[in-house]
């Protein structure tokens, strides 16, 4: 974003603005400059804007509040709408949103409560993972020797559900993760196939599974495999729902069995 | 004081702020956990490359615990104290046990032993790894076992929250700390019998860095500014392969290298080729040719240093400040191990690093030094004495520090896979320690007077007013790029003392300038404008102990190279730099100190580069590549 490029143009970056939760939301529209080939990805439009708060209008604003940490779309943070899509400000190129509109809109995640303009409170989730007991549960961290020895494909399937960096976006695109039920969504049913995947995790499988098969749990998916499509890291979400899913059936046969 | 009523207050939720937490959680204390971003979101998830540790299989070649403390202090150019270095290397076997028990997914061998990779600054195969994220995966299983111990009542999160004052007592003590909740802009403070400092490097002083948002040092700075002191703060690492990126840097990892990653440039200056087209004879590996020991796996700053010379030279791509990074020539099952940096590369550039060669440059990457820290030594010097209270406090009694944000065990420069090592460690080794603290003092937090917290409260809530009714003509943003505009050119790779002075003195009008910010933001709900523009003025505090450390210290060593002293000089400066703020001034004084060795004699650090080629340490370093190539 230097000023002395030849081929510099701008760019309308149209963005939905939310001062506090009880606020209601208003749309703010900036010129950002920037070249075409000069990397520049939404969070550093947004730290432009951070610096030079005034909208097209000629209106002095404030800088745009969003969550962000990283920026190297590890972390989760800065998950926000973009052009209609779910995805990290990060790793967005606004070379390659422009192929997509001519304009660029951001808004902040629906599914979750606003705390200011594009930041969230996602702490549902986090609960949730907690609700699954999504840990291995071990006897202590004093020195005990290796963990149990692990299989090269088990191993690959569990570090690819290990890359879940709960950003929130399998959630946003869900239709039946909504504010006024408890389903966990996608995210958390992934985590139950990775914990009861490890030789230790396995020791809660009938806990985790249990918890699957309450309101909320993997029934409630509509299948509606969005999911899958959004998850930045590629997560065999959809498999994991499949997965968790006949655990769960088996579980409920077997108790039928043993009572 | 009675065991089970005391509180420990742990700042930052990274590895190190985790590992802490669990295990005084365990010892069936009560945690108060700070973060400014949920703690999933630390900056431990960018590591990528792995965890070092003695192993079986490199033992059977020769390696061993010894070994890896002799290439620590030996790659830190014999800055850090040893003993520490010693009790960590030991401890790191154990280390990954522990995640491996905790089903952190370490890459595995068909037999479904851990695999292991080689890493810079060692002949032997010691890094453990989990595919190219191994710091988010070890971070996920650390949190997993915090909220265990928070599902149990024993942890509370307190995430979105910001440190802002440690509050000490008449007698110097810490007694816990001051906060504010990044939201609803509450500041309040906190009772803890004892406080943990985890709160990583500060990267962002420079700018554009690897490090996160996060990383801005502002929580050592007011440590620092609160009379903890600082530890060798000039010692900052340069990663040599970092993507150039409009709001950062972001880090290839030394895997690349360590899989068999050539660095080189065109031969002919200025070559405007596609590198694909450039013929093998016609390249040059430079790093190859000077060292052909360790080749590619030079240590970070060797690499830094050559890359930053070649380019000086106007033999970077295209005459730039890139030097290619080339993996196209390895094979398929190494590039898929590689996968998830090469997509980073891939997502960021949009050109595919499996096709065409990689550009990169050196980038401001790791804090080696940070809040000074003591420890108790055992009489051997083959390590610190466990559960001893004294292990990692600062100099302020009850205040600690774990992680990057401790100065301890890297000395001048890090060993790449050593970060992870160090954080977990002090959390598991030292986190007893704090519990055999708080176990032994008289008198807790609890039995302090109200008006200690009321007026380190009041102190703060005065500053952020203070902020607001500045309202001069700075820019916070803008004076916060030229910060690390300077501190970048003038303060990283090559340090000079012209320089370094007209930096120091360029960074007292900072401060002038730092009180005429003005803030467009004076609301009461989650205002980012207020929280960066005064965390800027913490940063500036810490760029002088930076800097000065950097003018003083008159010498070469590690990630410090002064052009002007390109020797390294054990006489006058095998010590540690202390900074001290003085408050009355506004300013820092530097002091040194002996540094505590007893185990490994210095030597020179040459990684066997061919022009020093004469000495016995480098014809059996050689040796010992051939056999460890075997």
């Amino acid at each position: 974003m230097t000023a002395d490029n030849a081929s510099q143009r701008t760019v309308r970056i149209n963005i939905k603005r939310q001062a506090s939760p009880d606020a209601s939301p208003r749309w703010e529209a900036f010129d950002v400059p920037c070249s075409p080939g000069d990397g520049t990805n939404i969070t550093s439009v947004l730290e432009y804007i951070a610096a030079h708060p005034r909208t097209v209008d000629g209106v002095d604003t404030t800088p745009v509040t969003y969550d962000a940490a990283c920026l190297e779309e590890v972390c989760g943070s800065c998950t926000m709408v973009i052009n209609g899509h779910v995805r990290q400000g990060c790793s967005q190129l606004v070379d390659r949103l422009l192929e997509e509109a001519p304009e660029i809109t951001i808004e902040p995640m629906s599914k979750f409560p606003v705390v200011r303009d594009l930041a969230v409170n996602r702490e549902r989730l986090f609960k949730d993972f907690q609700r699954i007991q999504g840990w291995v549960p071990i006897d202590g961290s004093y020195a005990l020797g290796p963990g149990p020895k692990e299989s090269p494909e088990n191993q690959d399937v569990r570090y690819r559900l290990s890359r879940c960096m709960a950003c929130g976006c399998c959630l946003e695109a869900c239709p039946q993760y909504t504010f006024d039920n408890d389903f966990v969504g996608a995210a958390v049913i992934s985590q139950v196939r990775y914990f009861n995947r490890h030789e230790t995790g396995s020791r809660l499988e009938d806990e985790r599974l249990e918890e699957m098969m309450k309101p909320g749990g993997v029934n409630h998916c509509g299948q509606a495999q969005n999911c899958v499509k959004v998850c930045p890291k590629e997560i065999p979400l959809t498999e994991s729902i499949a997965e968790v899913g006949r655990a769960t059936t088996r579980n409920a046969f077997r108790r039928i069995f043993i009572k | 004081m009675s065991r089970n009523e005391s509180r420990i207050a742990i700042v930052g939720g990274g590895l190190a702020g985790l590992a802490a937490a669990m295990r005084i959680a365990e010892a069936g204390k009560q945690v108060d956990l700070f973060s400014l971003v949920p703690v999933r979101r630390s900056h431990s998830v960018c590591a990528q490359g792995g965890i070092n540790a003695a192993n079986e299989v490199a033992r059977q070649q020769g390696y061993s615990e010894w070994l890896h403390m002799d290439e620590t202090l030996y790659g830190g150019d014999f800055l850090a104290h040893q003993p520490p270095v010693c009790e960590m290397t030991a401890w790191a076997p154990k280390v990954i046990d522990l995640m491996d028990r905790m089903g952190v997914p370490f890459n595995r061998t068909p037999e479904g032993h851990r695999d292991l990779r080689l890493f810079g600054g060692s002949l032997y195969k010691r890094t453990h790894f989990a595919g190219a994220s191994t710091g988010q995966q070890l971070l996920y299983a650390l949190d997993e076992q915090v909220r265990r111990h928070a599902s149990e009542g024993r942890v509370n999160h307190y995430e979105h929250w910001e440190f802002l004052w440690p509050v000490i007592d008449d007698d110097g003590v810490c007694r816990g700390l001051v906060a504010q909740d990044l939201r609803t802009m509450q500041i309040r403070a906190f009772r803890a019998d004892a406080v943990v400092m985890a709160t990583g490097g500060c990267g962002t002083i420079f700018g554009k860095s690897t490090n996160s948002t996060i990383c801005n040092g502002a929580a050592a700075a007011r440590a620092y500014q609160a009379g903890v002191w600082l530890g060798n703060p000039e010692f900052i690492q340069v990663h040599p392969t970092a993507i150039p990126g409009q709001d950062k840097f972001r880090l290839m990892s030394e895997s690349a290298r360590g899989e068999g990653g050539r660095v080189w440039v065109p031969r002919k200056e200025g070559d405007t080729r596609d590198p694909r087209n450039i013929p093998e004879d016609e390249r040059w590996y430079f790093l190859e040719e000077k060292y052909p020991a360790y080749g590619n796996l030079v240590p970070r700053d060797i690499a830094t240093r050559e890359i930053f010379w070649v380019c000086q030279q106007g033999k970077g791509i295209g005459g730039e400040r890139m030097v290619y990074l080339d993996i196209t020539h390895l094979p398929d099952a190494t590039k898929k191990k590689l996968y998830a940096i090469l997509e980073i590369y891939e997502k960021f550039t949009g050109d595919d690093p499996r096709e065409t060669p990689m550009k990169i440059f050196p980038a401001v990457h790791y804090t080696m030094g940070g809040l000074y820290t003591r420890y108790e030594p055992r009489d051997d010097n083959q390590g610190m004495v466990q559960n001893a209270p004294g292990n990692m406090m600062t100099n302020v009694p009850g205040l600690y520090a774990f992680g990057e944000v401790n100065y301890q065990y890297h000395g001048a420069t890090r060993l790449g896979a050593n970060a992870l090592l160090n954080c977990i460690f002090d959390g598991i080794f030292c986190g007893p320690s704090v519990v055999s603290y708080v176990d032994n003092l008289e008198r807790g937090a609890a039995d302090q007077p109200q008006s200690l917290f009321d007026d380190t409260v009041k102190q703060e809530e005065v500053k952020v007013k203070e902020l607001f009714d500045a309202q001069g003509d700075e820019n916070p943003y803008l004076l916060h790029k030229e910060v690390g505009d300077w501190m970048t050119d003038y303060g990283t790779v090559i340090r000079e003392e012209n320089d370094l002075k007209k930096t120091i003195d360029r960074l007292q009008e900072w401060k002038q300038r730092f009180k005429r910010v003005k803030l467009v933001d004076t609301g009461d709900w989650s205002n980012t404008n207020m929280t960066y523009a005064r965390a800027l003025g913490d940063m500036i505090r810490y760029a002088e102990a930076i800097l000065l450390g950097a003018l003083e210290r008159r010498e070469s060593r590690g990630s410090h190279y002064r052009l002007d002293y390109p020797e390294r000089d054990d006489d006058k400066f095998l010590k540690t730099t202390i900074a001290r703020y003085n408050a009355a001034e506004d300013s820092t004084e530097l002091e040194y100190e002996e540094i505590r060795m007893g185990l490994v004699e210095p030597r020179q650090r040459t990684y066997g580069k061919v022009e020093a080629a004469d000495s016995k340490d480098d014809a059996q370093e050689r040796s010992g590549a051939e056999a460890a190539k075997t």
